[in-house]
Parts: C-alpha cells; structure tokens; sequence
C-alpha cells in the first residue's frame, strides 16, 4: 500500500473535560475518497479544524507527506495544499460571487500579495474563477454579492472557492446540507469527478448514507470523539458501529442499511 | 481611458458621477472661479484631506484596521519637510531629502507598530496607536529646539512655490499668476495623483485580499493568506499616503506645528470625514472632506444670511445665530449618520443598484 498523503497519530483536543477527539490515528492516500461519518456532536467537523489548523491540537501529531504540520497556522497548511469547505458557510459576504472564487485562485499564485503588479489585469486568474463557477452552475450570478445568494447557491460557493484552490487534501464538511433535492446532484457529480481524476485525497463528512455508499471507497466512524469503526462501505455499513452511529440522526432503527 | 485611470471602479451612481465631477472641476479650477486667499486655502486644504482621509479608508474601511495614528504619520509628513527645510534652506534636493526621510520614517514606524500589535485582538492595536501617537505628539512639543514646540516652525519653500514669485508678466483670466498660484496646482495635482494610485491600490488583488480580511478572516487564513503580512503592509501603505498629505499641506502652509497635524482635533474630523462620506469607498474620502471643510469654512456665514433672513420669527433667529455654528454642525453629523449609516456614498450606490 503506498504512504498516506495526510496522517493524524493519536490527534486529540480537549475542551476542558470534554475530549472531543480522542486519539484519532489514521491515513488518507492519494486516489481515495473517504467517508466519515457519525452522528450529530461525535467531532468529525472539529476533526475537521484540527487538519486544517482552525483548532490547536491538545496533543498529538498531523503529517502531510510525512512532514509534520501540527504546529503550523491555517495559512502555511492551505499554502501546502490542504483544502477546506466549512460546514457552516463562510465567504466573504460583501464581495461578489466572482470575487470570492478569484481570492480562491490567487491565494495559490506566488505573486498573490505582490505590490509590484498593481498595473496587471490578471487575465488567467479571471478565467480559472470563472470555470470553477461553472463547474458548480453559479457562472450566472457571477456580480451578485455573496451574501445577497439563496442558502443553496452559498453552499455551492463554498465548495467552489475549495475546488478553486486546487488543494491536494480536499475536506467536504456535509457539503449538500440544506441544498434543495434538485440542487444536490451538481455537488455530487462535482466530488464524483474529483475522485475520477485519481490523484486527489478527498475526505468527506455526510450523513445521507445512500450518498456515502456511492462515493467512498473507506469509511471512517467516529463515535464521542473516538475512531470506532474504519473499512470498505459494505462491511462498515452492516456493522454494530454505525447502526450505532446512527441511532440518534435516522429516523428509524436500520434506516443505514437503507 | 477614463475607465482605467479610476481602475475600473467607476462611481457606481450617475448622482455620485455628477456631484464628484463637479467637485474636481471646482478644484481644478478654484483659483480662477473663486478668487481670494481664504478660497484657495479652502480648496487646498480639501484637497490634502482627501488623500488623507483616503489613507484612513484604507485602513478602517478596506482592512477593517482602526487606528488613531493616522495625524501622526500626516505630522511625520509635515515635520519632515518643514525640518528639512527650515533646517537646511528652501531647495528643491532638500525638499526631496525631507520627504524620503519622512516616508522611511514613517514607514518604519507603521511596520513596528503593525508588527507589535497586530497579532492581537483589534482593539489592543487600537489602543497602541492611540498611545504611540499621543507620545509621539508629545515629544514633538517637548523637543522645542527642533520642532519649534508648541509654536511649531514656520518655513520657507522654494523660489517657485512663493508668494512673491510672479510667473508670467499679464495676468491670466484676471488672475495674477504668482508661486501661489504654483504652490495650489503643485499641491491639487498630486493629491489627484496620490487618489488615482491609492484607487488603483484598493481595486488591486492586493486590495481584494484587503476586503477578505476585513469580509472574513478566518476564511482567508484558511485560503492561505497570512492575515498578519496583509494587515501590517495596510498599514505601511496608509502610512506612507498619509505621510504624503503631511507633506502637501507643509508645503501649502508653510508651516508645520502640533495643531494643524498631529492633534486629535483633527483625528476627531478625519474620522468624521470617512463617516461621513462612506467607508470602504475611497470615492466617500472625496466627498465626506469636500462636504466636512466646506461646512467647517463656510456653515457661520451661511447661518449669518440665515439668521437675518429669519428676522421677526420666534426663536429662529437666534437658533441660527452663527455663534452657534458648532452646535449645528453637531447636529448635522448625528443627522448623516442616523440617515446614511453607510455614509453618503454608500447611500448613493445603494440607490443606483436597486
Ligand atoms: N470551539 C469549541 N469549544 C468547545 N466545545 C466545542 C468546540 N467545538 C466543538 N465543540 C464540541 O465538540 C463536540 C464535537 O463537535 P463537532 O462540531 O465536531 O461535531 P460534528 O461531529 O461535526 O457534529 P455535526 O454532525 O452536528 O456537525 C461537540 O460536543 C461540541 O459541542
Ligand atoms: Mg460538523
């Protein structure tokens, strides 16, 4: 089996009593798309924010590419290619659609922040915006702020500015919540295709199981902060653990086997 | 052309566009239109704030940084030069010597400051700029064998920009062409200059991340952008445009002292200003100083005409008296602000987009 690209040993954060990930050690590879699951509160998204650096560990170590990153800030983990869309949204709301992506594009650029090309139009970085618009069907409201969007069209946007920095390690945070059911096959394809390309680590947190079952090749279960149960979707399905998981989210005994 | 001089970011309102033109032809043209000194030094002083209120916008409107320094490095500005040239004669090189000294100096104080503080919690920076300036203010006044302390340092400037100076033997348009005259183009062309380049700035990729900094900061932080480097050259940046509207209104007034550039007075105005014409807007700079001086120069014999014109009313009169001009501009600003909390600007735009 080749090395993981993202690797977490015995990663752990405490909110004062509360452990809310508990010694999670595990490994995503290149190529595989995997799932985490869990009900609501086991810690997936504060798993999440550990990877990404938006929490500080309590203890234990992250690795990208066998480096260690645990100590870095957000920034320097985004610069090294790890991408992220919020569960909650979070754009930049007084910008507009176009604007939010383009800030996406250019954060990869090396002359991001340089002074001495205030003159230059930047022509590559509006065409790369405008094809992760359309990638997720936004392009036709390109100049609207982001705020003014409907909630659907702004969970779009979220997974758009992640798809537009073209990160290596792709973390979806229940990327079609609250999307109307029309709405959902657009994300869907979307991941569908990422995964398609072969060479991307993707981790994903989703609660639709029918959605989890056609998407992953691994699923990971997290129960009160600790990594329960991790395998192929037909075994993890079937097993104690995730009808577990899933007590307090379905809305019937077994509703996980579907 | 037009279009890429304003860095594509025309005024979005077509009331905006006429009241803006307006405003730059009038100052383009003050001397001729309105003569007299007390017009010209209106008009000058205008234009120096608009670049200085600019400045401030940039840091409180695009970055989402407030400060209270903003007359400190406006003073580094006009000490540097009224120094350079009380100190060492009324040369162009040395006129050039005391705005670099005054562009590095300030520059590097933004950069500590920034540095220092920015990693902390916004108003701990808001704090440390208060404090550093009011020491700053202080040592300016305390060290009166270089500053000229509280009576500051009045100056000459070069042969060109005086008074005395005539240019051209006939008067043009009636006008008498004197180094004044020099003094005001010098002083409203670079400030349309200094506009342009701070528009250019803000409507920058550089300037995007500005506002995603000010939008979301975590966001940012999580695309890649190091908030801390963003936010401290902001503040260099500011620094350095506000160190040039020190120097403008140095050379226009030669004269440099604590009152008319490092007091909070006139923190307390600039402030107003970016209230008042729309954050986030450098078009509002523009405005909300035009609006601001005008009323500041021109509200007491306005309410002089008013109050006797109001003669045999009840109470008006004395209402309008023009005693009490500062009792209405106060009124004035809680007004603009209870109807345009987005400032005149943002009002404006609001308008055009519906
Ligand atoms: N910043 C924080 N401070 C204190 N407690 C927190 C913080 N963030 C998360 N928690 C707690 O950690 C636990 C895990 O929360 P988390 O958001 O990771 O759950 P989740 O698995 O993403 O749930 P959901 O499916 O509802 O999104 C919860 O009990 C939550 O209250
Ligand atoms: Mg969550």
């Amino acid at each position: 089996m080749s090395v993981p690209v993202l690797e977490t040993r015995d990663l752990t954060i405490r909110f004062g009593g509360h452990v809310a990930v508990n010694a999670v050690s595990t490994g995503f590879r290149a190529g595989e798309l995997t799932a985490i699951v869990g009900p609501n509160g086991a810690g997936k998204t504060t798993y999440f924010n550990l990877i990404s650096g938006q929490l500080p560990a309590t203890s234990g170590q992250i690795f990208l590419d066998g480096e260690e990153i645990t100590a870095l800030p957000p920034s320097a983990r985004a610069q090294k290619g790890i991408g992220r869309a919020f569960q909650i949204t979070s754009l930049f709301p007084n910008l507009t659609v176009h604007e939010n992506v383009r800030l996406a594009v250019q954060a990869r650029s090396r002359h991001a922040a340089s002074l001495t090309r205030l003159w230059s139009s930047h022509r590559e970085w509006i065409e790369r915006a405008e094809r992760a618009l359309e990638e997720v069907n936004l392009h036709n409201q390109r100049d609207t702020l982001a705020a003014a969007l409907p909630h659907g069209d702004k969970r779009k946007l979220e997974v758009a500015i992640m798809m537009a920095l073209e990160p290596r390690v792709f973390m979806f945070d229940e990327p079609t919540a609250g999307m109307s059911v029309d709405e959902v096959p657009v994300i869907l394809d979307l991941i569908a295709k990422l995964k398609a390309r072969g060479d991307k680590t993707i981790l994903l947190v989703e609660h639709k199981m029918d959605v989890v079952r056609s998407l992953a090749d691994r699923i990971i279960v997290l129960l009160n902060g600790t990594l329960s149960a991790d395998g192929d979707p037909a075994e993890v399905t079937a097993s104690a653990a995730v009808q577990e998981a899933y007590l307090g989210v379905a809305p019937k005994r077994g509703a996980a086997h579907g | 052309m037009i279009g890429k001089l304003l860095s594509y970011d025309p005024p979005k309102s077509r009331v905006l566009g006429v009241v803006l033109a307006i405003i730059v032809l009038g100052l383009a043209l003050a001397p001729f239109l309105f003569p007299g000194a007390a017009a010209i030094n209106t008009a000058a002083k205008i234009c120096i704030f608009i670049v200085l209120v600019a400045s401030y916008d940039i840091l409180i409107g695009y970055t989402g940084i407030v400060s209270f320094a903003q007359t400190m490095f406006f003073g580094i500005g006009g000490y540097g030069v009224g120094l350079s040239l009380y100190f060492l004669g009324p040369t162009w090189p040395v006129l050039a010597l005391g705005i670099v000294i005054a562009l590095i100096l300030g520059v590097a104080l933004a950069f500590v400051i920034g540095l220092v503080s920015l990693r902390v919690k916004a108003i701990f920076f808001a704090m440390i700029t208060l404090a550093v300036a009011s020491a700053f203010l202080i040592l300016a006044t305390q060290l009166s064998e270089l500053t000229g302390g509280e009576d500051g340092r009045t100056f000459r400037v070069p042969e060109l920009l005086r008074p005395g100076t005539k240019l051209l033997e006939a008067p043009l348009f009636g006008l008498e062409i004197t180094g004044r005259i020099a003094a005001y183009y010098l002083v409203f062309l670079a400030a349309l200059a200094l506009f342009l380049v701070a528009l250019r700035l803000v409507n920058s990729c550089f300037g995007r991340v500005l506002q995603a900094i000010r939008e979301n900061e975590s966001r940012a932080e999580a695309l890649g952008y190091r908030v801390v480097y963003y936010r401290t050259l902001a503040s260099c940046l500011s620094a350095a445009l506000a160190v040039c509207a020190g120097v403008l209104s140095a050379i226009w007034l030669r004269y440099t002292g604590p009152e008319t550039t490092l007091s909070f007075a006139i923190m307390l105005d600039v402030l107003l200003m970016v209230v008042i014409g729309g954050m986030g807007t450098l078009y509002g700079a523009v405005i909300g100083a035009s609006l601001f001086i005008l009323a500041q120069n021109y509200l007491q014999k306005l309410m002089g005409v008013a109050s006797a014109a109001t003669e045999g009313f009840p109470l008006l009169p004395r209402l309008l008296h023009p005693d009490r001009w500062l009792l209405l501009l106060g009124v004035l600003f809680v007004l603009s602000v209870y109807f345009f909390p987005t400032g005149i600007v943002g009002r404006l735009t609001q308008r055009a987009r519906k």
